[in-house]
């Protein structure tokens, strides 16, 4: 029967993300003994609890005008927006970081700004600087979380609520806020999440040790001062984190109850706000953007040796594991719709609360007695980088396979739809742009990952990442530059692929 | 079927070749390795003299590579590693994975014996700076922690350098140590993980100074014809940095190992790393240092600190640092 296939492959899923997670780590966390909490380890779990409830905050408040003016402004070009302001969220952290100071920083161009109009300069350094970035990184993935939300509000509400002549207040009340409450924690989550393994950011705009995050402890432990018992507790206290963050999620959890429409177009009229705010925006976004491309253009064509094998290497590495976390978050996300419990939500959450650095030295020790692990670099990337998108993946089809589920299930049940009919006519052609965001998204941020293969050693065999910082670390301060930029036209023109593929998209 | 038997008859006589030629492992970190690093001419002249073939295996940075031989033990599978520095000797030989060396003939300008580790270069840490930008840097690390000179320094938790400026610290300073940082404190523009991250970050200009070693402006002056950086000379003396490769117990090839570790001492690879790695050599080739090393500065004291005392001071005068910078 149809869920019986279903619930194999979620099942499947699952026990494929709890194999590599709880695998890896279980040969690190022996090693933990949670009485040497040192004061320096909780101190870094405060500055990371602040700074990821800080940036998960702001990013939310701010995606609430971003969404709705963009959904409701459609002009030439909106589409193409739409994508480019998704950007910042598959950048590479130290590329952001790079793009946001030449425009936030010392001698950048809003210090010029400010100096020539006389005002004294600000500094992008300290926990200020650290929540800009992160709102500039995950902005872009709250507005697209909430603008799939309003998409998905049947045109029949919105004209019902034109024709009872709504104001502005009667609509954010019964339209928006409904809307609101279901995809806000969600957002809330993923963000904060996100944030809780954030590494060079805070450290590099953090401006110091004050600004010393679990993941930057996990690291230090790890390769300065090989202290498997430290980045064991350090491992563990981020598990933990993610569980509760998980479970408060689940907890808060509330279906929107739009029901159905018949999935027709909308369209609103927009404000002369939303045309501010769109322009706030974009240059918010943008700037940071031709920043890095200004800087990477002089080099671009004048390539290092060894950058079509790494290109060719990111490529692959981005491209099967965006399938695999789509697959395998597709299973989840159409069990737990379909009623399966909340252990479907840890599944597909477990990765992100996982630090990439202690999966990786798990799986070095497990793969030790058997193999040379930088052997298994490669495949092992494919694997992480799936788990990594998995979290995200499987929150921005979760919503979404809910509402098909419920909308549709009784005409299902009642047309005695097989479980590969029900994918291939209700579920597929209705999840199809969230699919294609979805492969996207997997595939740009496996693009720019560092994680497993620079702890591996594989210099041998970099990726465009390791590459550019192989440049930087050898003075090629302008090679790293133009890699860098490559990387990020790279995984734009996948993100923008699939997207596009995806078809009928909320902007477009 | 024909083809892949044909297939895998090759393969297995490829390995029986490849087993006729001994290999030598050498675990060295990221950069070594790369075009711009002096592993490909170190690899190509070895292999020109040694009938072997030379491999690399590689981890992220020196301290990586100690953590790297940690992580494997004696099932590590390197014969030679190449690329710890003193400020890591005393770790690297309580691992007990480390055989005895001949000791070798240096140039280094202090006095230097290890029974377990030869040196291959070295540098003096320094605080860089754009002549252009910047007319009068200051003499000493006491007048750069009264200006208002924005400096960008590493993390000494995850950084060479950053752990070296520590030290230089600790070294000219002792027990005021903690108070010169707490001076220093409103000069940090910010902390990097890693050297290349602050590097790029003063290159782009959101710092006057940088913490990296005497003979960067070399690189600029040689490799790109640009004589606008200097490094500051300091009166309290510049801490050294000397980078050390060591022999494997464990090794399958250990006269290999040993014909490797004189090879690096080697006029060609010494003269091969100054402009590759841009340090000083540990014995200065013949030729004597590459025109433009004549225009960088000389300190007057070079600091150190006793390999063996450094496990004992590191955790120390890091928590020191901590503690000053989270004021």
């Amino acid at each position: 029967m149809a869920s019986r296939a279903g619930k194999i492959g979620a099942i499947a899923a699952a026990c494929g993300v709890g194999l590599l997670i709880i695998g890896s780590l279980g040969f690190l966390l022996p090693h933990a003994n949670v009485a040497n909490l040192t004061a320096a380890d909780l101190a870094a779990l405060r500055f990371t609890l602040l700074q990821a409830a800080l940036s998960a905050a702001a990013s939310c408040i701010l995606a609430i005008p971003l969404a709705r003016a963009l959904f409701r402004a459609r002009f030439w070009g909106s589409g193409a927006l739409v994508r480019l302001i998704s950007a910042p969220f598959i950048l590479p952290s130290l590329a952001a970081v790079v793009g946001l100071l030449a425009i936030f920083g010392r001698g950048g161009v809003l210090n010029d700004a400010l100096t020539a109009v006389g005002a004294p300069q600000i500094s992008i350094f300290g926990l200020g600087g650290v929540v800009l970035a992160h709102v500039f990184l995950n902005l872009p993935l709250a507005t697209r979380m909430l603008m799939n939300g309003w998409a998905d509000i049947p045109t029949e509400r919105f004209r019902l609520a034109q024709s009872l002549s709504f104001g502005r207040w009667a609509m954010f009340v019964h339209l928006e806020w409904p809307l609101l409450r279901a995809l806000l924690p969600s957002a809330f989550a993923v963000i904060f999440l996100v944030c809780l393994t954030s590494f060079s950011v805070a450290l590099i705009l953090g401006g110091g040790p004050r600004a010393t995050t679990i993941e930057l402890g996990i690291y230090q432990s790890l390769r300065f001062e090989f202290d498997l018992g430290r980045a064991a507790n350090l491992a563990m206290m981020q598990t933990a984190l993610c569980f509760m963050a998980t479970l408060v999620m689940a907890a808060v959890w509330q279906p929107s109850g739009f029901g159905t429409g018949l999935d027709r177009k909308v369209l609103l009229r927009a404000a002369w706000l939303d045309g501010c705010i769109i322009v706030l925006a974009t240059l918010f976004f943008a700037l940071p953007l031709a920043a890095i491309a200004a800087r990477g253009m002089a080099g671009l064509v004048d390539l290092p040796n060894g950058f079509w094998m790494a290109a060719g290497r990111s490529i692959f590495i981005a491209m099967t594991s965006a399938f695999l976390a789509v697959w395998a978050a597709l299973m989840l996300a159409m069990a737990r719709a379909r009623g399966a419990g909340v252990w479907v939500d840890l599944a597909a959450m477990l990765p992100l609360g996982t630090s990439s650095l202690a999966l990786g030295v798990g799986a070095f020790l497990a793969l030790r007695p058997v193999m040379p692990p930088q052997n298994a670099a490669l495949t092992l990337a494919v694997f992480f980088n799936a788990a990594m998108a998995l979290p995200f993946v499987y929150r921005l089809l979760l919503p979404n396979c809910r509402a098909v589920e419920t909308g549709y299930s009784r005409l299902m049940a009642s047309l005695g739809m097989s479980g590969w009919a029900k994918l291939n006519i209700v579920f597929l052609p209705r999840l199809a742009p969230i699919l294609g965001f979805s492969l996207g998204l997997s595939a740009a941020m496996a693009m720019g990952d560092f994680g497993v293969i620079a702890l591996f050693g594989a210099a041998d065999q970099p990726t465009l990442p390791i590459l550019a910082a192989l440049l930087m670390g050898a003075y090629q301060m302008q090679a790293a530059a133009s890699v860098t930029l490559w990387l990020v036209l790279i995984a734009f023109a996948l993100f923008w692929l699939f997207d596009y593929l995806g078809g009928r998209d909320v902007g477009a | 079927m024909k083809t892949i038997l044909l297939a895998a008859g090759g393969a297995f006589l490829a390995t029986i070749a490849a087993a006729e030629t001994p290999v030598l492992n050498v675990l060295t970190y990221d950069s070594f390795t790369t075009e711009w690093g002096p592993g490909p001419a170190v690899e190509a002249g070895f292999e020109a003299t040694c009938a072997c073939d030379l491999q690399f295996q590689t981890a992220g940075d020196g301290a990586a590579l100690l953590a790297r031989l940690q992580l494997e033990g004696a099932a590590s599978t390197a014969d030679v590693v190449v690329g710890l520095d003193t400020n890591l000797t005393d770790a690297a030989r309580q691992t007990g994975l480390f055989a005895p060396v001949q000791p070798a003939e240096t140039t280094l300008p202090v006095a230097f014996s290890d029974a377990n580790f030869v040196p291959f270069d070295w540098g003096w840490f320094a605080f860089v700076y754009d002549k252009k930008q910047l007319y009068s840097p200051p003499k000493s690390l006491a007048e750069l922690a009264d200006s208002d000179v924005k400096i960008i320094i590493q993390d000494p938790r995850s950084s060479t350098p950053g752990l070296g400026l520590v030290l230089w610290v600790k070294a000219a300073y002792g027990d005021g140590a903690a108070a010169l940082w707490e001076k220093l404190a409103d000069n940090i523009v910010t902390v990097t993980p890693g050297w290349s991250e602050a590097y790029g970050m003063f290159l782009e200009g959101q710092a006057d100074m940088v913490l990296s070693y005497t003979t960067s402006p070399a690189y600029h002056l040689i490799a790109e014809n640009d004589d606008s950086k200097a490094a500051a000379p300091f009166e309290e003396g510049h801490f050294m940095q000397i980078e050390l490769a060591g022999k494997l117990a464990g090794s399958d090839q250990p006269a290999l190992a040993d014909q490797f570790l004189t090879y690096l001492l080697d006029d060609a690879a010494q003269t091969a790393l100054i402009t590759t790695n841009w340090m000083y050599p540990a014995r200065t080739p013949a030729a004597g240092l590459p025109k433009g090393f004549e225009t960088l500065i000389t300190p007057k004291k070079s600091l150190t600190i006793p390999a063996d005392q450094i496990e004992a001071l590191r955790q120390a005068a890091v928590n020191e640092w901590q503690a000053a910078l989270a004021k």
